[in-house]
């Protein structure tokens, strides 16, 4: 792998990389290198596999974690390739050309993050949200406590019995207070 | 090699005059012009896999485009694990498959355990993969059912259905649950095996085998199957990086490509497994592959039940998970579920809450852009049978 990211830092500037397991490595590149590093390990490094291109949102630094994880068949090696987007004006290259399933990585994260894939085939389709107005879901910000509350109006809840009270009326009824019983009782 | 050219499915030079003409790859569906019709298979439907739905344009009962539909189900998984701490994950993630919720256990515990770098003791990895295993019976068995159900075969769904019956019984003795079982937890699992589970777990082995025997006779050597499945949705060697196919989807085109042999966890490293592939590429191979790999688990399971240890501890120590600190990190854990590979994503940030879980589910590229490509061309009747053959799942597609 050290030969890999050799290779890659004579072609674009590595701002980071790091090891988390013996067949997991990170590496962190710059927004507009990207499409030229996935295309080179695609055609050229055998990182023929897309297992999956999902967000994370860093809202302290203000900023989108993209993660592009690749899959090698043949040295059974998984990177994952890490770039930082702008949070205010999240946009990103479309990655459809390289590999045609990504669109769909695309809309969800259209839908949930809020970040905009110019040119991605049916990107502004709802994916799992219909008719949804809020911001999106998954960014740190929305808080799902208030949504729920001024979305789903508030029941009002059970109200309790006491018990003792409730088996006799419900067993007796009117029964109990009649004069037979009492005088019985007495 | 299946010759594609060839096949009664993939014929485009044929006539095509009933088919929308095609504009930038697009068909352009005109529906007042009488040709077409606009039908909705799902989500109420006993022909579609789980709570999904299909919107078909179809000439005649050909389907001429294909569109899937998801969110009937979504209950936002991920974000409800960013506002739980660790260890209140556990409930949640096993909701994300019903047939097969373990691997969501695994590879969540072992997401956690790479991150917080926990040893896992040996016993407690063979009682892990015995648990993965056998969820993976329980899984082969109910989409067995489901093929020859959707070909109109009812027989063999009950007889599967009821067979799992007896594996979840097990699974009750193993875990203390029938459907959910959360029996891995970070650091090892929960219980260890009940007095007499071996036993019973070889006599059911002999059990499904011998059931299964019944199940090839009448399924795989039926004239009618057999016919309705070949060149049923071809999946060519080269769609499979396109299209992010994996598991057996993937190795009945030849991709040899199973998580248990290419990156060894738990103790699959130690134990007799070969690759099973096939180059049919169409759903009656990926019947066989699937069916054989039933009785591969069938039988790694007999040969995990020999290797148990008798002694040993279940699980490492572990810090007050009430409390627990993860350090900062990120990493990827996946593991093979009988769909394919099955991943979680875990981002923690230093504190008691991930800062971010995602679960890669093997339906998501299989039920989405790869079924609609094959979805067109086929007869509306196929299409049940099309769908469960790629084992889509659609809880793992929302999350």
């Amino acid at each position: 792998m050290d030969q890999l990211f050799n290779r890659i830092s004579r072609m674009i500037k590595l701002e980071g990389s790091t090891k988390q397991r013996d067949d997991l490595y990170f590496i962190t590149v710059r927004k507009e290198q990207l499409e030229l590093l996935l295309s080179h390990l695609k055609n050229y490094e055998g990182f023929t596999h897309l297992a999956f291109l999902q967000a994370v949102d860093y809202i302290e630094n203000n900023e989108f974690q993209l993660t592009y994880m690749l899959y090698n068949y043949d040295n059974r090696v998984n990177l994952g390739i890490k770039v930082f987007i702008d949070r205010d004006k999240s946009e990103m290259t479309s990655i459809h050309k390289l590999w045609p399933h990504a669109w769909q990585y695309q809309r969800e994260l259209h839908e949930l993050f809020g970040i905009d894939f110019p040119g991605s085939p049916r990107v502004h389709e709802s994916f799992v949200l219909e008719g949804w107005e809020e911001i999106p879901p998954m960014r740190r910000d929305f808080d799902t406590k208030a949504y729920t509350e001024r979305t789903f109006y508030p029941r009002p809840g059970r109200f309790t019995k006491d018990p003792k009270e409730y088996m006799k009326e419900k067993l007796y009824g009117n029964f109990a207070e009649s004069p037979e019983i009492r005088k019985n009782n007495d | 090699m299946t010759d594609i050219s060839k096949s009664k499915y993939r014929n485009f030079d044929s006539d095509r005059s009933k088919y929308p003409v095609m504009e930038n790859g697009k068909p352009v569906i005109d529906l007042d012009s009488h040709r077409f019709t606009k039908i909705w298979q799902g989500p109420q439907h006993p022909g579609v896999t789980g709570n999904m739905s299909v919107e078909l344009i179809v000439s005649g009962d050909e389907i001429v485009d294909a569109k899937t539909h998801v969110g009937y189900l979504h209950r936002s998984f991920e974000k409800l694990m960013e506002r739980r701490k660790y260890i209140q994950c556990f409930p949640i993630v096993c909701r994300i498959c019903v047939p097969e919720p373990d691997t969501n256990e695994y590879c969540v515990s072992a997401a956690m355990e790479d991150l917080a770098g926990i040893t896992v003791p040996e016993k407690a990895q063979w009682l892990r993969t015995l648990n993965l295993e056998m969820s993976r019976v329980g899984s082969f068995l109910m989409w067995l059912g489901g093929q020859a159900n959707s070909l109109g075969m009812g027989a063999i769904g009950q007889w599967t259905i009821g067979m799992r019956d007896f594996w979840l019984d097990l699974f009750e003795e193993m875990t203390g649950g029938r459907v959910y079982h959360m029996y891995m937890i970070p650091g090892g699992v929960r219980k260890d095996l009940p007095d007499g589970f071996k036993g019973r777990a070889r006599k059911l082995i002999i059990r499904t085998r011998r059931l299964l025997q019944d199940v090839e006779n009448t399924f795989f050597y039926n004239t009618i199957i057999k016919s309705r499945l070949h060149d049923l949705g071809i999946i060519t060697p080269d769609m499979v990086d396109e299209y992010g196919i994996v598991g057996p989807n993937a190795r009945a085109s030849g991709k040899g490509y199973d998580i248990r042999i290419n990156n060894p966890y738990v103790k699959y490293d130690e134990l007799d497994l070969k690759m099973i592939t096939s180059t049919g590429s169409d759903a009656f191979a990926r019947a066989e592959v699937r069916y054989r790999e039933l009785h591969q688990s069938l039988d790694l399971i007999s040969q995990i039940l020999d290797r148990i240890p008798e002694e040993g501890n279940i699980q490492a120590k572990l810090p007050n998970v009430l409390h627990w600190k993860i350090p900062a990190g990120q990493t990827y854990v996946k593991a093979e579920s009988t769909r394919g590979e099955h991943g979680f994503y875990m981002v923690s940030d230093g504190s008691e809450y991930p800062r971010r879980v995602f679960a890669r589910g093997a339906s998501y590229t299989h039920a989405i852009t790869l079924l609609e490509t094959l979805a067109v061309n086929i007869s509306i009747s196929d299409l049940a049978a099309l769908m469960v053959s790629l084992h889509t799942c659609p809880p793992e597609i929302e999350r």
